[in-house]
């Protein structure tokens, strides 16, 4: 057994965290940097954390992932880090020469109590940031939230900075993305597209993290919004924002410092979600509908209510993240699964309430939790004194699922040892489809492994 | 630009370094300029090693925390490490390094667990103690361990926490085994620092707890052997061969229980110098244990280590028995290497990884005929370059004084004064104990050895020697590839292995093909690439 110390029986935990469902603030600073053009994130503290968030998400895109440190020293920590950024920002633009810098804090900096705002405001002072080029800072310490936390905190300081309203109103929607994968976001430019809409989607890692094979590296890839587009979606007409945990930060700070007023939506995730994310995208450009995404919509519940059979009562157990997680159970409970367990190491009771909300009707038996202890080991201990039939989450789950001989479909951060999330989009229609044919091959080659002979099956 | 010319020797690389210091502000070139050192093996040179990395540097490097939880204790099976800190520093040392282990059904293995105490804000604003506290209790409760670690991560040290006294009250509240780390990833310039904290910490806090009786003839550690990919299993089968007993491993496939009963050993075999001398060192002061150098990396060196191991305990049937496992294990060695040998030499390598990987791989290339023509450490001193016998003349700088000497006694009831006189008498004869002298001679006249690599560098290297292979770790991996050169990974061996000891040789030599004699990197190129010919055309039949 491969866990073989969890137990069914379930001891109250205060202080102890087993099997997180979360991690650290800056890994989704970066992840939410790198999805802006020419920008080269920073991580202000010791280097171990950067070191740790570039190899993770490295090992969730096998792709290049770069990102500087101020590499701090024992001295650093006692008398703080100024010295170490202001030199940091000066050998970044020599040797590296970004047209931005993204600085986000640590748990480390945050402790000593470095104000980056200050620091990087005697950066400018000193002449250490060339002309014409930018550091853009956000604080983000891991004692507070989570992932999904940084990742939140880094594009409300994008729009911060960025962002301005010159009073020429441009017929453009901006898009607001939750932490989802580069193909995604590549199929929310599509739909926006096929909506003859003109948008600004942020953060943008597609041509970012799945860069094509040339032969010839470059350290800023083609991809990532554009300064002049974040500049922009101060003069657009509206904000579609996905996932309350991730963006409504950002959209509050669009609305109240350009005066772009903003729409929030689930990611759209699986049916519903979509509907709604296609339904805002109308409304905010002023355009109806086109007839090939209503289309792409009914080729998905055509595959719902072909293949319903399967998905009808099935339990599933989910660990992930709220944004992500809550569009997901709701498809899960549209198609007649049951979402019977869930978690999330992220922190905030809206989540718990709204998952509580979308199962209530269908699902009253389902546990949910999130904060702390709120974890995979708890997880696995609901799974070992009531079984399920699929668990979904990122690759850590693949130890629940041997131990169980249970089904699982990976999605989440991080995927680490298969690929796929990086190029075939989970978000949409489309998307849809693929989050079903995953679900479907997952059960479909349980039942294929252990059926009896005589009822192995050729047709599905 | 075409490949240089490589038949006479490497070529001179004072153009390229030049080009490489040249980007840096002054400073910074001043600094980076000691660390990149033309090799000559007839010389000895210095190198700057160890030393902080510039702020704003791309480096490889990772913290202290990484080198004692990741490294040195994570690997140990029967220990619940618990990281005391933030979510994040616990999340990314789950499982990352790819230690196996064996565990017997029904014995502790916590290897697949994460523990934290994932601190919140008010830890950070009124102390972590309290809740530490706690979670070494709901630990107890819940997985009834015989020992727990406790890991300081960075803010912990600055908020005041004592892990230390934590652990001493904890201990005898729970009647366990718990000791603590001031592993704070600022600590030290790199996962070096944190090494020599693990060292510290087993060897205070464990070695020497059980008097075990002795369960073979011969018996020994190993010391800076992680299993990653199996390495350890390769080299354990070996020794069972042999009928040499392995008492511990540090600490790949180990047990803390066997660290407890380890100082029982007649010799302390080290693999990777860097991580582990240290309790090589402390072993020997206090149990009088004495320790040489071996690398199981690459057929010839295994061969070698072996005959030296034999030779130290100096009995003939075993002497016997390892010519004759080198003897069937070279046949089918050189048969694979043989058949592999033609289509990859003369082909050229770069590696810059680790303590003691970048000098050790590089003998399995010899072994292919492959050219290392640049490499480095990431986390290594001078010693690891130069030879053990530049350590007197080791600057001792604030961040090595950061790190707690142990001061060893002898133990007198425990002391091996046997060991002692036969390590004397050996010595008479020329045979050599703490004999490491450092990659630096090994390597050809003009390799270009540079420490601490950085992603600028990394990026001039490639353009200037256009290697064939590279070996680093992922956060290189996926940078060198897109150039359209082959990684592999030095850490994780990217998910394979074994490559220790002569069925490990074996497989890297037929890794070694795959990778160097593919011709998937030819694809890249579209066909149309060359032929302009393919115009678009506004008319249908133009
Ligand atoms: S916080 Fe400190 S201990 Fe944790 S990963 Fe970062 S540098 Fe290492
Ligand atoms: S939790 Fe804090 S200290 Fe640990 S890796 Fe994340 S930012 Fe660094």
């Amino acid at each position: 057994m491969l866990l073989r110390h969890t137990t069914t029986e379930i001891k109250e935990r205060k202080a102890l965290t087993v099997n997180p469902a979360k991690t650290c603030q800056p890994v989704g600073a970066m992840y939410a940097a790198l999805g802006v053009h020419g920008c080269l994130p920073h991580s202000h503290g010791s280097q171990g954390c950067c070191s740790y968030h570039r190899s993770a998400l490295t090992r969730h895109y096998k792709e290049p992932v770069m990102a500087a440190t101020s590499s701090f020293t024992e001295g650093s920590s006692v008398f703080g880090g100024q010295a170490n950024l202001l030199q940091a920002i000066d050998n970044i633009f020599t040797i590296y020469e970004p047209e931005i810098i993204a600085v986000h804090s640590t748990c480390l900096s945050e402790t000593i109590g470095d104000d980056l705002g200050q620091i990087v405001a005697k950066a400018k002072d000193d002449g250490k940031v060339p002309e014409g080029k930018h550091v853009v800072q956000a604080a983000t310490p891991s004692y507070v939230g989570s992932h999904v936390t940084g990742y939140a905190n880094m594009l409300e300081a994008f729009v911060k900075y960025f962002s301005f309203n010159t009073n020429e109103k441009i017929r453009q929607v901006n898009m607001l993305s939750g932490w989802v994968e580069p193909s995604d976001m590549r199929e929310l430019k599509r739909m926006a597209g096929l909506m003859d809409l003109k948008t600004v989607l942020l953060p943008d890692t597609s041509d970012v993290l799945d860069t094509p094979m040339t032969g010839k590296y470059t350290m800023y890839p083609k991809g990532g919004t554009t300064v002049e587009e974040i500049t922009s979606m101060g003069n657009s007409m509206a904000t579609v924002a996905m996932g309350d945990f991730a963006t409504r930060k950002a959209a509050i700070m669009l609305d109240n410092k350009c005066k772009v007023p903003f729409k929030m939506v689930d990611i759209p995730i699986g049916l519903k979600a979509t509907d709604r994310f296609v339904q805002a995208m109308a409304l905010a450009g002023k355009v109806s509908v086109p007839d090939v995404l209503t289309e792409e919509r009914g080729r998905l519940v055509d595959v719902i209510t072909d293949m319903h059979q399967y998905f009808y009562g099935k339990r599933v157990a989910l660990y992930g993240d709220p944004d992500n997680l809550l569009p997901l159970i709701e498809f899960l409970v549209d198609i007649d699964m049951k979402p019977v367990y869930v978690v999330s190491g992220t922190p905030g009771k809206a989540f718990s309430k709204k998952a509580l909300e979308i199962l209530a009707e269908k699902v009253p038996e389902a546990k949910v939790q999130n904060g702390a202890s709120a974890d995979m080991y708890l997880l696995h201990q609901w799974i070992k004194q009531e079984g399920v039939d699929l668990i979904m989450g990122n690759t850590y789950g693949k130890y629940i699922s041997r131990d169980e001989g249970i089904p699982f479909v990976r999605t989440g951060f991080p995927i680490v040892d298969r690929i796929g999330h990086s190029y075939f989009p989970t978000v949409g229609y489309t998307g849809g489809i693929r989050i079903l044919e995953r679900i479907l091959g997952a059960l479909m080659d349980k039942i294929d492994a252990t059926a009896p002979e005589e009822s192995f099956e050729l047709v599905m | 630009m075409p490949k240089r010319d490589y038949t006479n020797g490497l070529p001179d690389p004072a153009e390229l370094k030049e080009e490489l210091l040249k980007k840096y502000p002054r400073k910074v070139a001043k600094k980076r300029a000691k660390s990149m050192v033309t090799n000559n093996p007839a010389e000895s040179k210095e190198i700057l090693a160890n030393v902080r990395t510039v702020p704003g540097i791309i480096t490889q490097r990772g913290c202290t925390y990484a080198g004692c939880k990741g490294v040195v204790l994570g690997p140990t099976r029967d220990i619940i490490n618990l990281v005391h800190g933030p979510i994040g520093c616990s999340f990314y040392a789950w499982l990352t390094r790819r230690n196996q282990t064996r565990a017997m059904e029904g014995d502790p293995n916590f290897i697949t667990y994460a523990f934290s105490t994932d601190m919140q804000d008010e830890n950070i604003v009124f102390g972590g103690e309290k809740k530490l506290k706690e979670a070494i209790r709901e630990a107890f409760e819940n997985f009834h361990p015989t020992s727990i670690g406790i890991f300081s991560t960075c803010p912990v040290g600055l908020i005041g926490d004592d892990v230390h006294s934590v652990a001493r009250d904890m201990k005898a509240e729970l009647g366990i085994n718990i000791f603590g780390f001031s592993c704070e990833g600022y600590r030290g310039v790199s996962q070096s620092a944190g090494h020599h904290i693990a060292n510290n910490g087993i060897f205070k806090h464990v070695v020497g707890n059980e008097d075990r009786e002795r369960t073979g003839k011969y018996q020994v550690n190993l010391l800076g052997e992680y299993n990653i990919g199996g390495d350890a299993f390769e080299i354990e089968a070996l020794f069972e061969e042999i009928g040499v007993t392995l008492i511990s491993t540090y600490s790949g496939n180990s047990t803390v229980e066997s660290f407890a009963y380890s100082h029982t050993a007649d010799l302390n075999m080290v693999m990777c110098h860097r991580s582990i001398n240290y309790i090589a060192e402390m072993m020997e002061e206090k149990y009088g244990i004495p320790w040489f150098k071996v690398n199981f990396i690459g057929a010839e060196s295994t061969a070698k280590s072996l005959r030296k191991m034999a030779e130290y305990f100096g009995d003939s049937e075993m002497i016997a028995k390892v010519e004759e496992v080198i003897a069937r294990e070279m046949l089918k060695v050189k048969a694979v290497a043989e058949a592999v040998k033609p289509k990859v030499e003369g082909k050229l390598a770069m590696m810059f990884v680790g303590g003691s990987r970048a000098h050790h791989y590089q003998d399995l290339f010899r072994e292919l005929g492959v050219k290392t023509v640049s490499a480095g450490y990431e986390f290594a001193h001078r010693d690891d370059y130069e030879g053990r016998e530049v350590i007197p003349s080791i600057k001792i700088d604030a961040d090595t004084r950061n790190i707690e000497d142990l001061v060893v006694t002898k133990d007198d009831t425990r002391y091996r004064e046997d060991l002692a006189e036969k390590k004397a008498k050996l010595e008479e004869s020329g045979y050599e104990f703490k004999d490491y002298k450092g990659m630096m001679p090994d390597m050809q006249k003009n390799a270009l050895v540079i420490d601490d690599v950085n992603h600028w560098e990394t990026e001039k290297l490639i353009e200037f020697y256009k290697p064939d292979i590279f070996c680093a770790g992922i956060k290189e991996k996926y940078v060198v590839q897109k150039y359209g050169v082959p990684l592999k990974q030095l850490h994780s061996y990217d998910y394979g292995g074994p490559y220790a000891a002569f069925g490990g040789a074996i497989n890297f030599y037929k890794e070694m093909e795959r990778m160097l004699a593919t011709d998937v990197w030819k694809l890249v190129d579209a066909p149309w690439k060359h032929e302009p010919e393919i115009v678009g055309c506004v008319t249908v039949d133009a």
